[in-house]
């Protein structure tokens, strides 16, 4: 069977309930980000008054030790709220509430990409420039039996080919889930900017941006986490994972296109080449950040076919989408716009590719490692 | 193998809560383009900050078209230009379907942009106020795709009580009909009608009359949504002009023209004029009304099941067995239209409406 157990459960009986009015209280979802870099766990509290701002958010905590993020014998570790959303699943006052996470001694959790990300994106040298991110989210639908949704059970479909923003059943696997996201997350307030089939059947692909700074992290996850929701309603499950299903599949990837007031202006291709010419000179750091196992992931998808580029080699070309980089036509055209860095996994952690991106075009950090600096 | 898709099991109450989330001021377009195959159809979404009012508040965008057949990877991008809007019956107001002519990196058209050179034509021939009516045939069917609701490994009863049947013996996937029609109806489609047809599980739907090139438009995103509602069904549609051998009928795009000298007074003798010009170049025509130069048609084409044999050209008053019927009601009336029916179910209408403007109102030989 493809779906869980709970898609068969009731929806009316459950609308029954969730129409129930609910007074002044508020139902709050605490969301965070796990011990693995990719997972996301959340609990609800009840507020007594709708927060209208992330202000009116209290701090809270959880089990550590039940996420991989701490000890038994020492396992609080404290949820701070950085984003509010409204909440698509219990709609209006109730709302979404990303975290980051902290140790029992305040200090970031090692999956906290986000307090060092922020720090880096408030610096002058890189607020200035108001980089502007968009992340091209891909991801695979699996039946509960980890085979890919709409696949004939122990088989394959036909070759790639029709599948790529196509249209009828035969091409198109698991559209609802994907349309019922999509309103989702233009309720909640997310900065979803489009979606396609993509070209693996039950792949599909969603547009985040654009969106500046730190805020790209923030609404890439609570996308991600508006996407488990939807599927765990419908009884199947998303993966991220870049590498889905070997042999001759498309992976998974987040392009990440990116821009600055320079790139953007006038003449700002000059400004784009030179971003592309700093990152030709740090690929191995970049793919380090662009998976949350410093590159194995990556290694798996980053073959140099089914439109990516070899992890091996840094390359560049307009309209060419098996370069690392890619410049849209219409970019070489303007001679201005933005770049699309085709190298991030879909499980990528945003807050860390977003982050590399700055530090290696604005603040011309070089070499392997990334600059401490002194704030 | 299972009838319907996977995914048309999955649960619509639950759908629904999500679709009927308010959605601020944005909206959301669907941009829809046909491939390289000149036959498939694509799409994809994307957000606006406020519902556009007419086609020119729309962007162009672009797409990769190393993976719809229409460039290479390494210079992959091409453009969708917009040319008419639709309101959307999947996602509902505010959001729309936008069909787009596909063009290369360069700016030309794409190999399977054929609307570029039909509105050239249309353009040319304006104060004639050409009407066309398409009668587009499909079938439908299961996963597995054999026709929808065919005993697996057999036939239904021999043709004969289906065509404008009622009742579940005669009449297969009525639901879907009955949706398509509606939701192109809200879409803004000009669907004048829709009947069951002679093989069991295959149906017709019209589109007219529209002046000029608005018919190849519309044609197409009805089929649009014809997919996209079959994909909700979880069934197939297809416009195959052969899809069962035997003695089963085939699916045509039956052709319906006339201009404003044929339906007034005496219009016949234009009808007739325009039926002598088409008989001079009945092979270039059979080559543009399929995707495949005429090898489509050529299974379809046999002179048997109302069909004339693709080999000759003939045309009668009320004859089903012609390439060109004029109706009985015409013949008697003096005036009216023409039915060219040689055209095949998956035949690219820009071509089709081309090509019959060209040769029935445009000066000149072949290859102008």
């Amino acid at each position: 069977m493809a779906t869980s157990a709970s898609a068969v459960l009731s929806k009316t009986v459950k609308k029954q309930f969730l129409d129930l009015p609910q007074g002044d209280k508020v139902q709050a979802m605490y969301i965070w980000i796990d011990g693995s870099g990719e997972g996301l766990r959340c609990k609800t509290r009840t507020l007594n008054s709708e927060p209208k701002t992330i202000d009116e958010l209290p701090e809270w905590n959880f089990d550590g030790s039940s996420t991989h993020q701490s000890e038994g014998s020492n396992s609080d570790m404290y949820l701070i709220p950085v984003a509010m959303f409204r909440d698509p699943f219990r709609q209006d006052p109730n709302k979404l509430v990303l975290c980051e996470v902290f140790k029992y001694n305040r200090k970031p959790a090692e999956t906290n990409l986000r307090h060092i990300c922020s720090k880096v994106m408030s610096m002058s040298e890189v607020a200035d420039k108001q980089p502007w991110f968009g992340m091209e989210q891909e991801y695979t639908l699996l039946g509960t039996d980890g085979h890919p949704f709409g696949w004939p059970s122990n088989g394959f479909p036909g070759p790639q080919g029709p599948y790529y923003c196509g249209v009828g059943a035969d091409k198109a696997y698991g559209r609802d889930i994907v349309e019922a996201h999509y309103r989702a997350c233009l309720y909640a307030g997310v900065d979803i900017c489009g979606t396609n089939a993509e070209v693996m059947p039950a792949q599909w692909e969603f547009q985040v941006g654009p969106t500046e700074g730190v805020n790209m992290g923030d609404h890439l996850w609570a996308a991600r986490f508006i996407l488990h929701r939807v599927c765990e309603d419908f009884g199947v499950v998303v993966s991220f994972d870049p590498k889905p299903i070997t042999g001759n599949w498309n992976g998974a990837g987040c392009h990440t296109n990116f821009s600055t007031n320079d790139m953007r202006a006038e003449g700002g291709l000059k400004a784009i080449e030179d971003a592309i010419e700093r990152l030709s000179k740090r690929h191995t750091y970049h793919i380090r950040t662009y998976d949350p196992n410093g590159g194995l992931d990556n290694a798996r998808r980053l073959t140099g076919h089914h439109e990516t580029s070899s992890i091996h080699e840094f390359s560049a070309g307009v309209a060419n989408r098996g370069a690392s980089i890619r410049i849209p036509r219409a970019v070489g055209q303007e001679k201005k716009g933005y770049f699309e860095d085709r190298r991030p996994s879909a499980n990528c952690d945003p807050y860390a590719v977003t982050e590399s991106l700055v530090r290696t075009c604005l603040l011309k950090e070089e070499g392997d490692a990334p600059t401490v600096y002194s704030k | 193998m299972e009838s319907v898709s996977a995914c048309s099991k999955l649960n619509k109450t639950l759908r629904q809560h999500y679709l009927n989330l308010p959605q601020g001021g944005k909206c959301q377009v669907t941009y829809i383009w046909i491939d390289g195959s000149g036959e498939g159809l694509r799409n994809k979404t994307r957000t606006l900050d406020e519902e556009p009012k007419s086609i020119a508040d729309i962007p162009e965008w672009n797409f990769d078209g190393s993976s719809t057949d229409q460039s290479k990877g390494s210079d992959s991008d091409m453009y969708l230009v917009p040319v008419q809007m639709f309101r959307d019956p999947f996602i509902l107001d505010p959001n729309k379907l936008v069909l787009c002519e596909v063009l290369k990196y360069n700016r030309e058209p794409a190999e399977t942009n054929r609307r570029i050179s039909c509105n050239k034509v249309m353009e040319a021939t304006k104060e004639h106020c050409v009407w066309f009516g398409m009668e587009q045939e499909y079938c439908l069917l299961s996963m597995d795709r054999y026709p929808y609701r065919w005993p697996k490994g057999g036939f239904p009863r021999p043709q004969g009580p289906y065509y404008c049947a009622v009742g579940a013996d005669c009449v297969y996937g009525r639901d879907i009909v009955e949706c398509h029609y509606k939701a192109c109806l809200y879409a803004g489609i000009k669907i004048c009608g829709t009947n069951a047809e002679v093989m069991p599980g295959q149906w017709e739907f019209q589109v007219g009359p529209c002046e000029g090139i608005d018919v190849a438009d519309h044609l197409w995103v009805a089929r649009f949504i014809l997919h996209r509602v079959c994909e909700d069904f979880g069934l197939l549609a297809t416009m195959d002009p052969k899809p069962m051998e035997g003695n089963w009928n085939g699916s045509g795009c039956h052709t319906n023209v006339s201009t404003k000298q044929m339906r007034e007074e005496g219009g016949l003798r234009y009808i007739e004029q325009a039926i002598e010009k088409l008989s001079q170049r009945h092979q270039e025509h059979i080559r543009v009304y399929d995707p495949r130069g005429g090898e489509d048609n050529k299974r379809r084409l046999t002179g048997l099941h109302e069909t004339a044999n693709i080999k000759d050209f003939s045309h009668g008053v009320a004859n089903r067995g012609a390439s060109i019927r004029i109706p009985r009601q015409v013949g008697q009336d003096g005036r009216g239209y023409f039915e060219d029916r040689r055209p095949a179910a998956n035949c690219d209408p820009y071509s089709v409406a081309e090509a019959i403007v060209r040769t029935c109102l445009l000066e000149g030989e072949d290859g102008e």
